[in-house]
């Protein structure tokens, strides 16, 4: 017999997350007769309005209060967490920038067991969970398989599962404020600083010609920007083109940089990587270029096109001045 | 500043078509090649730069097996002074908390003021800096994108956040880091680099040399097998000359506004 599933809430600005609502999706397929119990941290007016919404959609909301718990620092949620949840629970946290801070820390704490970026889980006839993850940049997926009876911590990815929307649980919110104890931390949160703004704004182009690693070389984003003003669009990229320093970060999309609404957008040399399809919003028609036939972004793509951008991209091009 | 930096040797996938094996049990290796997970590339350049500001040493270890010394080799070329080899019949097979929990041993028999690892390597995971500080009892961030050393024992970082934003933290040492691809431009590493370290010897350490049980790292996760993903309905590929490609897309284009 598995433990509680517990379900950690993400929150920012009094607004609760979307993953509030998958989560409870996420814990209907590991027992489809489940009651999740929410556990929502944080602190002020912004924390009880957070448990009143959570109240709607889960039976019981633990809220925990703490001025430590202003900002989410995992080493204080931590803290939290281990002051009331029981060593056999099941907990369920979405895999965002604090479940990855968090999760694998706070599963060596309760000896639990962790499986870290599940995009679909699915309890076996003995009890086992089995869950579905991706590897090499979601190139190829596994499932893999543990005992849950001892307590685990489980990271789902967010947007992996649909939002359970019932809101029927009318549930309550049981203050355990008073069971925290000590939350001092050696790590403490500073501030938050704010993507510097760039030369471009990629977000508001209804075109974008995103390059990725794909293009080979920093000479070749010239083929893109050539395409770019053909087109009237600009050149976004994904990720290693801003850790090379090729492009400036404001042109990054995706989880840790821009989110993009165009009505086109051509991938060029892009794998398809969850973080960077998270950045494209909106419903796009998206066209991918990519010598890969196998490449993930085909999976999510409109049209594909199995070419080397390289020699491709100069050859639309010129077929696109040519009117 | 004594730096530990854990390292790992992967199939390099932009080198590679990763393809599941034909009975499903593991991925096509027969063609890989092989490098330095990208992220921990960038650790040690910044445990690099580190001791270039303020002294001390790098040490590079590594979970694997005989074929892993050569990342070990090519990161003391770029300039970490000592590599560490952990390998073992037992430690096949691991899963994360194993790895973490075989460094772990081989933490405790050196002193090290910071343990940087990469955020994430091949199976997407980013599980074993965070685990490792937590059985160290060190404090931790993950998806580190900057350092300042404040004082002997504080460090300023920034960690990555949504939107491109950074979360700027106090940290005190000894801690852990992950660090995130892009906090720094890792420096070149020529052949000649390479030559130089290639009789440098690299301590083997082993289940027993660390006191390791079994059982201390028998895998509780376990990969079942390994299969291609679909979702949607997948793209609507354009053939044929690419002449005849772009004639088609350039239609679609216009039918969808991208062309102006
Ligand atoms: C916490 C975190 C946050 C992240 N945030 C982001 C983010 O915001 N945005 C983002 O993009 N990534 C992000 N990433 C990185 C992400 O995981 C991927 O590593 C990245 O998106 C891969 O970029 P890519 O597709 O350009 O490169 P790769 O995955 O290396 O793909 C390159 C593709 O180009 C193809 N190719 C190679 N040569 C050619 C050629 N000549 N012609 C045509 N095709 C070619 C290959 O077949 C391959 O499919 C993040 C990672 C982490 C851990
Ligand atoms: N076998 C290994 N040996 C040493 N360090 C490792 C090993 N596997 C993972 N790591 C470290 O942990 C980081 C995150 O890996 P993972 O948790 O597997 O995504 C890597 O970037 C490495 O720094």
């Amino acid at each position: 017999m598995a433990g509680q599933i517990y379900v950690y809430i993400a929150h920012k600005g009094g607004v609760i997350d979307d993953t509030a609502l998958e989560l409870i999706a996420a814990a209907k397929k590991i027992d489809p007769a489940a009651r999740p119990i929410a556990v929502v941290t944080g602190s002020g007016a912004e924390l009880d309005q957070v448990c009143a919404e959570a109240a709607k959609s889960y039976s019981q909301v633990v809220k925990l209060a703490s001025p430590a718990l202003a900002h989410p620092n995992a080493e204080v949620v931590r803290k939290a967490l281990l002051a009331i949840l029981p060593k056999d629970a099941v907990i369920l946290m979405p895999h965002g920038y604090l479940g990855m801070d968090l999760s694998p820390g706070l599963s060596v704490k309760l000896d639990s067991t962790y499986v870290a970026d599940a995009i679909d889980l699915e309890k076996t006839a003995d009890g086992k969970l089995k869950a579905v993850r991706q590897e090499y940049g979601g190139q190829v997926s596994t499932h893999v398989l543990c005992r849950m009876d001892d307590g685990i911590v489980i990271n789902v990815r967010p947007g992996a599962f649909s939002p359970d929307e019932s809101r029927s649980a009318g549930g309550q919110v049981v203050d355990k404020s008073g069971e925290l104890g000590d939350l001092a931390a050696s790590r403490e949160f500073l501030e938050l600083v704010q993507a510097a703004v760039g030369d471009v704004d990629i977000t508001k182009s209804d075109v974008l010609v995103a390059v990725g690693r794909g293009i080979g070389d920093q000479e070749n984003l010239e083929i893109a920007e050539e395409l770019a003003a053909a087109v009237g669009g600009v050149v976004c990229c994904s990720r290693p083109i801003v850790d090379a320093k090729w492009l400036e970060k404001s042109r990054q999309v995706g989880t840790s940089g821009q989110t993009v609404k165009p009505k086109v957008y051509l991938a060029c040399g892009i794998s398809g990587s969850f973080q960077h399809l998270g950045g494209i919003k909106g419903n796009p028609f998206i066209v991918a270029i990519n010598k890969n036939p196998k490449a993930p972004i085909f999976q999510v793509a409109d049209v594909g096109i199995v070419a080397d951008v390289v020699e491709f991209l100069p050859e639309l091009t010129e077929r696109i001045q040519e009117g | 500043m004594d730096i530990l930096v854990c390292v790992t040797r992967v199939p390099d996938t932009a080198e590679n078509e990763i393809e599941v094996s034909k009975d499903g049990t593991d991925i096509e290796r027969g063609a890989l090649v092989y490098s330095i997970n990208e992220a921990d590339n960038y650790a040690v350049e910044e445990a690099i730069q580190i001791k270039e500001r303020v002294g001390g040493s790098v040490t590079v270890v590594t979970v694997g097996t005989e074929e892993s010394e050569e990342v070990l080799r090519r990161e003391m070329a770029m300039g970490a002074d000592k590599g560490i080899l952990l390998t073992d019949d037992a430690f096949a097979g691991t899963d994360g908390r194993g790895i973490a929990t075989i460094l772990k041993a081989e933490v405790e028999k050196g002193k090290y003021d910071l343990i940087l690892t990469g955020a994430l390597a091949d199976a997407g995971a980013g599980e074993v800096g965070g685990m490792l500080a937590a059985m160290l009892d060190r404090p931790y961030a993950s998806l580190v994108n900057s350092i300042e050393i404040v004082d002997e024992s504080t460090l300023k970082v920034g960690r990555e956040v949504e939107g491109g934003n950074t979360e700027m933290n106090r940290i005190k040492l000894p801690c852990v880091l992950s660090i995130q691809t892009g906090i720094n431009e890792p420096r070149y590493v020529g052949i000649r680099g390479i030559r130089q370290v290639a009789s440098v010897q690299i301590p083997v350490h082993g289940a027993g040399d660390l006191g390791l049980k079994a059982e201390a790292i028998a895998p509780r996760v376990q990969r079942q097998d390994y299969f291609v993903p679909t979702f949607g309905a997948g793209a609507e590929m354009l053939e044929g000359s690419n002449e005849e490609i772009i004639e088609k897309l350039v239609e679609m284009l216009k039918a969808k506004g991208g062309l102006k």
